[in-house]
């Protein structure tokens, strides 16, 4: 078994010890940090991710295999140099407005982490204004808004037309879940995508930015 | 044990079907079941009909009121749809819930003291989740001021320290029934109530998780419990906790489940 292929078991079975020490290993044999990013650490998030989907990982397995490839990835890091860190697209991530709930909102950010975008989490209780503001900022590919109160949807919908005002709605592809969250309520506010879970995020959020 | 039986909920396919072609037979058929299973308020929730939502929870009113007669936990975030659900109510209803939420105590103070009701209090702070039992317990203490103070009795107040996923955090267990006891021995008289199920969300076989939970919740001394009261198992559980606990004086209840063959799980 190769380096890469025995890192990407180590992150897989969340290992952290392992993933770490066989990261070093691969730094020490030369290989391009740039590959262990992509053949390791990013290939086994998606394994692990497919896996969660499927119903053949749970929950905190799936935090112990995203917490290996940070501690990694902090390994990693000051190896980049310029253009080495290219990921796979921008998104900016919250709860909306008035709704404190964030347990769903940080499993989806960490797999669309673990995937390779790069992510801007403004937290809970993000305003209509406080995406906007964001968005001008950072120019992302993908809005993600999560929402776990019947009371608080309506803020996705304030979200999305405050986007259309500020006239950057066109330039960014609207991502929401959450409990209440139905296929059809993202229909009704002109979303562009509903994802139910964490594992279908990183699906959905692949065939937005056009790599699956 | 005070039940309140979860099942008629639009979160759930099912259910949110049958409320959209308002198949009042399918929902009556679902509220009976739990009334016979011993649920003591049956709870009713619309709030996937975000736009439509006051109008759903309503006919959810009636039509569970028609097929069974058993007061409702009419639950909702919405001051709004809560205001319309109480005037459609026969009897006393639980008003699930208030919090300490910036808008939303002020807006859902009048629509709890207009009538007598039981009301589920969430213990978090106006800005954040609980993490610890001493946070749920500041936040729950300072709601129980607010609300005595406007003449709400202790007695219908039930403090939901807000179970959360123990496979996200290992300690919250432990957080939610340390915050019971300190309840239940801090104001005597007041209730405890949780929904169970949210403990075990992202892992397997939570059916066990749902069911250990409640004997450890039962034991710090809650008095209510959010559950499906069809699941057989899960009621078994109650009832036997309940006797070692004490609170089933010559193991009659367990005794007479045992006969009516409830406890064949």
């Amino acid at each position: 078994m190769t380096t890469i292929e025995t890192l990407r078991q180590y992150i897989n079975k969340g290992s952290i010890e392992g993933a770490v020490n066989q990261t070093q290993k691969a730094i020490d044999d030369g290989l391009q940090v740039k590959k262990i990013l992509n053949d390791g650490l990013i290939a086994a998030m998606d394994e692990v991710g497919e896996k969660f989907s499927k119903g053949a990982l749970f929950v905190p397995q799936m935090l112990r295999s995203a917490k290996a490839m940070q501690e990694c990835m902090e390994l990693i890091k000051p190896f980049f140099r310029e253009g080495d860190l290219t990921p796979k697209g921008k998104i900016l991530i919250g709860t909306v407005h008035r709704d404190l709930h964030d347990i769903g909102k940080n499993l989806v950010a960490m797999m669309l982490e673990g995937a390779g975008f790069a992510i801007t989490d403004l937290g809970v209780d993000v305003s209509a204004e406080q995406f906007v503001k964001k968005a001008q900022e950072i120019e992302p590919d993908i809005v993600a808004m999560s929402a776990l109160l019947s009371t608080t949807m309506p803020s996705m919908r304030e979200t999305i037309e405050a986007l259309q005002r500020a006239q950057i709605r066109n330039t960014v592809k609207v991502m929401i879940g959450g409990a209440p969250v139905t296929s059809q309520f993202a229909k009704d506010i002109k979303a562009d995508v509903y994802a139910p879970d964490a594992g279908s995020a990183v699906i959905e959020a692949k065939k937005l930015a056009g790599i699956s | 044990m005070l039940i309140v039986g979860e099942n008629i909920n639009t979160s759930r396919r099912r259910i949110s079907e049958a409320v959209e072609h308002q198949d009042a037979v399918f929902i009556g058929n679902v509220a009976k079941s739990q009334a016979d299973a011993g649920a003591h308020y049956i709870d009713v929730n619309a709030g996937t009909f975000v736009d439509r939502e006051a109008e759903y929870l309503c006919w959810l009113v009636e039509t569970v009121q028609n097929a069974v007669d058993l007061p409702l936990c009419l639950d909702s975030p919405s001051p709004k749809a809560l205001f319309e659900a109480i005037r459609c109510h026969r009897g006393e209803p639980m008003i699930n819930s208030i919090s300490l939420e910036k808008d939303r105590f002020n807006a859902m103070l009048p629509v709890v003291t207009a009538q007598p009701c039981r009301i589920v209090a969430l213990c978090m702070a106006e800005s954040a989740m609980p993490v610890t039992a001493d946070e749920r317990v500041k936040a729950g203490a300072l709601l129980i001021e607010k609300l005595t103070a406007e003449g709400v009795a202790l007695e219908n107040i039930f403090m939901d320290p807000l179970v959360q996923p123990v496979s996200i955090d290992p300690h919250v267990g432990h957080a939610v029934l340390d915050a019971i006891k300190m309840f239940m021995n801090d104001f005597p008289g007041v209730n405890t109530i949780c929904g169970l199920s949210n403990v075990s969300f992202g892992l397997p076989v939570r059916r066990l998780i749902n069911s250990t939970f409640l004997s450890l919740c039962m034991l710090q001394g809650l008095s209510a419990a959010i559950l499906d009261p069809t699941d057989s198992s899960l009621m078994a559980t109650l009832l036997s906790a309940e006797m070692l606990l004490g609170r089933d004086e010559y193991c009659e209840k367990y005794i007479d489940a045992y006969q009516r063959g409830c406890l064949d799980v």
